[in-house]
């Protein structure tokens, strides 16, 4: 059998010293290569924290972060990360944006500037994919909410790493454009196959989207439940309202509602 | 593989026949809103000056009314007939004190850039100094000119000094602050490219600082001419700070005014070189402000 490609194992990360908060306790999944999974929760389980304990941000209290077959020790250099702010650069125009992650890792920065009308060409194909073609030369304020935050994903994806981290990418979004982006993220993900991780709250967007979804408890954060999604691909927004769509979504409700009364008594103790 | 719900074009609707919008009393609103907003435009761009000439002639109606003497309150024309009586010593001493502050403040540029971009890198070096450059710049700089005659003698050192020092303190901290408040975010997007510190300083921390170092400028240069004044009038030989002590020791109050004077035009023509250069290499930090020149509805 294939080695997962991310392994966490029995992970806990506590802030701020012996007394701090206790962010994660005993999390431990597999991904597999290429896998995209979402993980949900109520908020302020320590989703956040788990991104950044996998790309190496953060180093982990206790246990094991393995990507690729090797211990994650310090920042990762692989992953394309997107979050809830698009924060684009307002003094870059779309294109320029999105190519910055191509000055900073290896072996295209040292290739940049020799072959910069090829990285170019792959820069506005991929905005052209996200539906971005022709606002490469615009300035991140002159487009809307929802644009910047394709052209952040275009960012997340320019240097084609293998995995992908989405911190709540849509939330900040209206509804009608973040089913947009749900089949934009769709489309970008069965084109590469990038290996993903995306943090949500929202059940709906995690059942599209991903292969597996995993449900974390309430803070000290561990995955209570796992369901994998079979849907067929590519799912558009008449899934959604599918018997199977609609079952699996209040499924994932149930447990979310469990992991949040199990936070309220362990309040009231 | 295209997205089905990619951005569509803006479907080009037929337009209708009869346009609301395009009707003769429309038509005719508009063209006064237009009108309207040309008006207030036209009065903003006057409005400097209107205000200056206005105070002047307040300021000489006053002096004439009240019979205020010379060397109490000069009248603006006193001043005005002073300058052109002086005109000589007046232009050879204010070319000395815009060259002097000028070497302080081109000094305070280099230095505070260096040091801003130091301190704003390193959260050691930020705590590390921080304190020690706000206690720096409580120093009230007249106090240190003394020393500085000590050290240098009498004459253009002293002011360049002064203008530096006065001037340095603000750029430091505009362009830490700038620098040191990067997004976390952004932060974590490159570093999880494996971006090293300094690639995260050249690519997001500088370019991020410059509208707050053009800010810095600002105020700097101004306060500039204030140092280099100051230690013209204590210990100098040559400059606008020199002549106006030795105008005010002959009491010749109307020379004295005329060195303020041209002081003040000095420091408003610095300041508008460093708003223009502010405007044509950080006009992104600033915009939409210049797009607001649309009509809008009653005195907005």
């Amino acid at each position: 059998m294939e080695r997962p490609f991310v392994e966490i194992s029995g992970v806990a990360m506590r802030y701020g010293g012996v007394e701090g908060t206790l962010a994660l306790k005993g999390t431990s999944m597999n991904i597999a290569k290429g896998e995209f999974v979402a993980v949900v929760g109520p908020s302020g389980c320590g989703k956040s924290t788990l991104m950044r304990l996998v790309t190496g941000l953060w180093p982990a209290t206790a246990g094991h972060v393995v990507v690729a077959g090797q211990e994650v020790a310090g920042p990762l250099s692989i992953a394309g990360m997107a979050f809830q702010n698009p924060t684009l650069l307002p003094w870059r125009n779309i294109l320029d944006n999105v190519m910055l992650p191509l000055e900073v890792v290896e072996p295209h920065r040292r290739l940049l500037s020799r072959e910069r009308a090829k990285y170019e060409k792959q820069a506005k194909d991929l905005l052209a994919l996200v539906g971005l073609g022709g606002f490469d030369q615009k300035f991140p304020w002159q487009l809307s909410g929802g644009m910047q935050q394709r052209a952040s994903l275009c960012r997340a994806l320019i240097h084609e790493p293998a995995l992908l981290m989405l911190d709540e990418p849509f939330a900040a979004l209206d509804i009608f454009t973040r089913e947009d982006l749900w089949a934009v993220l769709q489309d970008l993900w069965m084109a590469r196959r990038p290996t993903v991780i995306l943090v949500t709250h929202d059940l709906r967007e995690a059942a599209y989207l991903a292969d597996r979804v995993l449900v974390m408890s309430a803070r000290p954060g561990r995955i209570i439940a796992e369901r994998k999604v079979d849907l067929p691909r590519p799912r558009n927004l008449e899934t959604t309202y599918s018997p199977a769509f609609v079952s699996l979504v209040h499924d994932l409700r149930e447990y979310i509602s469990a992991a949040r009364k199990g936070e309220e008594a362990a309040h009231a103790q | 593989m295209p997205s089905d719900i990619a951005v569509a074009p803006p479907a080009v609707a037929p337009k209708p026949i009869a346009d609301p919008t395009l009707s003769p009393e429309a038509l005719k609103r508009l063209e006064s809103m237009a009108a309207a907003a040309r008006r207030r435009r036209r009065l903003q761009a006057w409005l400097p000056w209107i205000v200056i000439v206005g105070m002047f002639v307040v300021w000489e109606a006053a002096v004439q009314a009240f019979n205020v003497p010379q060397f109490v309150l000069p009248a603006p024309t006193d001043i005005a007939a002073s300058m052109v009586k002086w005109w000589k010593p007046l232009l050879d001493n204010s070319w000395q004190t815009l060259m002097t502050t000028l070497i302080g403040f081109g000094l305070a540029i280099v230095f505070g850039l260096l040091l801003g971009i130091a301190i704003g890198s390193s959260t050691m070096l930020y705590h590390g100094l921080y304190p020690l450059l706000i206690g720096f710049n409580s120093i009230p700089k007249v106090a240190v000119v003394p020393i500085l005659v000590i050290w240098f003698g009498i004459g253009t050192v002293p002011a360049v000094i002064t203008a530096f020092l006065i001037s340095f303190f603000p750029i430091v901290v505009n362009v830490a602050t700038g620098i040191a408040t990067v997004e976390p975010e952004l932060r974590d997007v490159l570093r999880a490219l494996g971006a090293r510190h300094v690639d995260i300083i050249r690519k997001v921390g500088l370019p991020r600082a410059m509208p707050y170092f053009f800010a810095s400028l600002k105020i700097s240069i101004t306060v500039a001419f204030v140092g280099s004044i100051i230690a013209e009038t204590v210990a100098a030989n040559k400059g606008i700070g020199h002549l106006m002590i030795l105008a005010s020791s002959r009491f010749d109050v109307p020379l004295v005014f005329a060195g303020l004077i041209v002081t003040a035009i000095m420091g408003v023509a610095m300041y508008v070189c460093a708003v223009t250069l502010e405007n044509r290499t950080t006009g992104w930090a600033t915009r939409g402000q210049n797009d607001q020149q649309q009509v809008k509805f009653g005195g907005a």
